[in-house]
């Protein structure tokens, strides 16, 4: 029996948060006593140094048809039952999540998504995930043999120190999708925002959107994602993918730093689980300053300035 | 053609989270429930795309009758008919599950983008599964033409176009339209409108909700001088080694 892990690749690299599923399966592996193999739908050249991070055996799918849900689910699926999984592990992603829930479905197994601990396997199998936006954790018992777990990006540590093993490969039937992709536009090397270390987030305090140039030049030099408000948003001054917060991506990085945003609950639901939160806000009593561990009072056209250079100095 | 929503009924965004019973229930007291935002949007866009095409349709609920106020709220925004079936929604597998055994016979399911009570974002994906359908999770544009229903729908770091033949899942995410305000003949017309309450299905359930914890409070926020604001990245760089 096996934990297998989903190792996505993005822009030819398998992804960051991949790398810390692998290392988070391979202590589920070892606390049940199962071998941890990591899963990849294609074989790319630094395939092998995925035993760095934890990945007893490595295996790459022949085979695969379109890279659509219905179609990689079903191989995914079918590669599981060959290699007799007791836990699949995935990244909370876009993908991830179109995935596991198919998944789970295929082998019969209970379906944790958002999921922020290792297993207590004392008494059952219990997981803790994110619900309520970030406002709340819950302790849930997966009750099926099979446990398919989508995990919260940023959450786990990556260990590498592991060995390299030699990839193999594995022959499944391809399965055809009802699905047809006509086009796709991605935005190559941007890391996407539930996947950012570092964020820089700005609201409705910036005034308007071509103020947003001195925002992205922070968030470059800071090596950082851009996120907004909700009315920022709305309004158009950004894309909604960067909307963080209840009805937006709820993110975990380890820097969030938000400016001209006030902290209404529903904005705070979707980034207190950061590790470390800066607000910068002209208004000494603008909410989010009780949610914050770092506060700068003052006006984001003359502090973000400052920022600037402190960073290039 | 015929459409069926899957709408979940949740806290309104302002509340908040409480837990009784050591910790093991939600604490309801006093809570306001509100149709779940991404399911809002799944009605408008089901209702125009129904409208446009002479189709109807459906919303389906797991939920207790006390959830009935969002179900009325639903029909009144111009949903033809619903049915509740009357279990509490114990996870989002058991949820698909039941609506899996009356989603037969429609061109189109749609779901909210996840619930922003549990957030599972699953429902889209396991209906996919379990009627062996294709699924299309975070569409931000449906469109149909001929039998073929077109999306754009979310991916990591930008977008994606693609189309398949009904039936097909799919879920909203924000940007899909905006969302439907009931006007006062709709909510005339929606209290005739039939509202159908079944029993649930006998399932094998997959997971047991056993404790809430809510986040750690911060510690105080340590301030920095507004003329001195470069002192900030001194201390993300060299205290914190975060940048
Ligand atoms: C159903 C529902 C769901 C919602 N979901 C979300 C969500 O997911 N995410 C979200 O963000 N919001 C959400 N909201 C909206 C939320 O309630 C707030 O209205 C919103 O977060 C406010 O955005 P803001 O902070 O950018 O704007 P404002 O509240 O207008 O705050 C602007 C802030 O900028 C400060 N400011 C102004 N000028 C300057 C300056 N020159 N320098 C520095 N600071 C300045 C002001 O002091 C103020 O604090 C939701 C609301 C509802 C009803
Ligand atoms: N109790 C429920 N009854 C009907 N549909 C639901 C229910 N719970 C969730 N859904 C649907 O599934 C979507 C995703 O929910 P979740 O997987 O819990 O995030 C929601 O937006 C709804 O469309």
């Amino acid at each position: 029996m096996s934990v297998i892990v989903f190792a996505e690749i993005d822009n030819q690299q398998f992804k960051k948060s991949s790398l810390e599923a692998i290392s988070y399966g391979k202590k589920v592996a070892q606390t049940l006593g199962l071998s941890c193999i990591a899963l990849s739908l294609e074989s790319l050249s630094d395939i092998d140094s995925l035993g760095q991070y934890g990945a007893d055996r490595v295996i790459s799918l022949a085979n695969n048809a379109a890279f659509t849900s219905d179609s990689i689910a079903n191989q995914i699926s079918e590669a599981c039952k060959s290699l007799n999984a007791q836990v699949v592990v995935i990244s909370n992603s876009y993908t991830g999540k179109s995935l596991a829930p198919r998944i789970a479905v295929s082998l019969d197994a209970s379906l944790a998504t958002n999921v922020i601990s290792l297993p207590d396997t004392a008494a059952g199998f219990k997981v803790k995930r994110g619900v309520f936006s970030g406002k709340a954790f819950a302790y849930t018992d997966l009750t099926k043999s099979v446990k398919v777990l989508a995990l919260t990006p940023n959450t786990f540590d990556i260990d590498a120190s592991g060995s390299s093993v030699s990839a193999e490969t594995l022959t499944i039937a391809a399965s055809t999708s009802a699905i047809t992709i006509n086009n796709s536009d991605k935005e190559i090397g941007k890391v996407p925002l539930t996947e950012a270390e570092i964020v820089v987030s700005a609201g409705r305090g910036m005034k308007g959107p071509e103020n947003w140039n001195m925002v992205e030049e922070l968030a470059d030099l800071m090596g950082a994602a851009t996120a907004c408000s909700k009315p920022v948003s709305d309004m158009g001054w950004r894309p909604h993918a960067e909307h963080v917060g209840q009805t937006g991506i709820t993110i975990k990085p380890n820097l969030y730093v938000a400016i001209g945003i006030s902290g209404a609950i529903q904005h705070l639901a979707g980034v207190s689980s950061s590790k470390t939160i800066v607000a910068i806000n002209k208004d000494p009593e603008a909410p989010f300053f009780k949610a914050a561990d770092y506060g700068i009072v003052g006006d984001a056209f003359e502090v973000i300035p400052q920022l600037i250079a402190a960073l290039k100095n | 053609m015929k459409v069926l929503v899957c709408m979940s009924v949740v806290p309104d965004t302002t509340t908040k989270i409480a837990f009784t019973e050591n910790n093991t229930q939600f604490n309801k007291e006093g809570v306001q429930f509100i149709i779940n935002p991404y399911d809002e949007l799944a009605i408008t866009r089901g209702l125009e795309l129904a409208e446009a095409n002479s189709g109807s349709v459906t919303v389906v609920h797991v939920g207790p009758a006390e959830n009935e106020a969002s179900i009325r709220k639903a029909l009144s925004m111009g949903v033809n008919e619903a049915i509740r079936i009357d279990a509490p929604a114990h996870d989002a597998q058991y949820v698909a599950e039941q609506i899996a055994a009356i989603a037969q016979g429609y061109d189109l399911i749609l779901t909210g983008r996840e619930s922003i009570d549990y957030n599972g974002g699953a429902v889209c994906g396991l209906l996919g599964a379990l009627l062996n359908i294709p699924s299309v999770n975070v569409v931000t544009e449906i469109n149909y033409q001929d039998g073929t229903f077109s999306f754009t729908r979310d991916i990591d770091g930008g977008r994606e176009m693609l189309s398949c033949k009904a039936p097909v899942v799919a879920s909203a995410q924000k940007d899909l339209c905006e969302p439907r305000i009931p006007n006062m003949r709709g909510i005339m017309a929606a209290r005739t409108k039939p509202l159908q309450v079944l029993a649930p299905q006998d399932t094998q359930i997959a997971s047991a909700y056993t404790a809430y914890e809510s986040p750690a409070a911060k510690s105080g926020v340590k301030l920095i001088d507004a003329d001195n604001a470069g002192q900030l990245i001194d201390i993300l760089r060299n205290e914190l080694k975060v940048i």
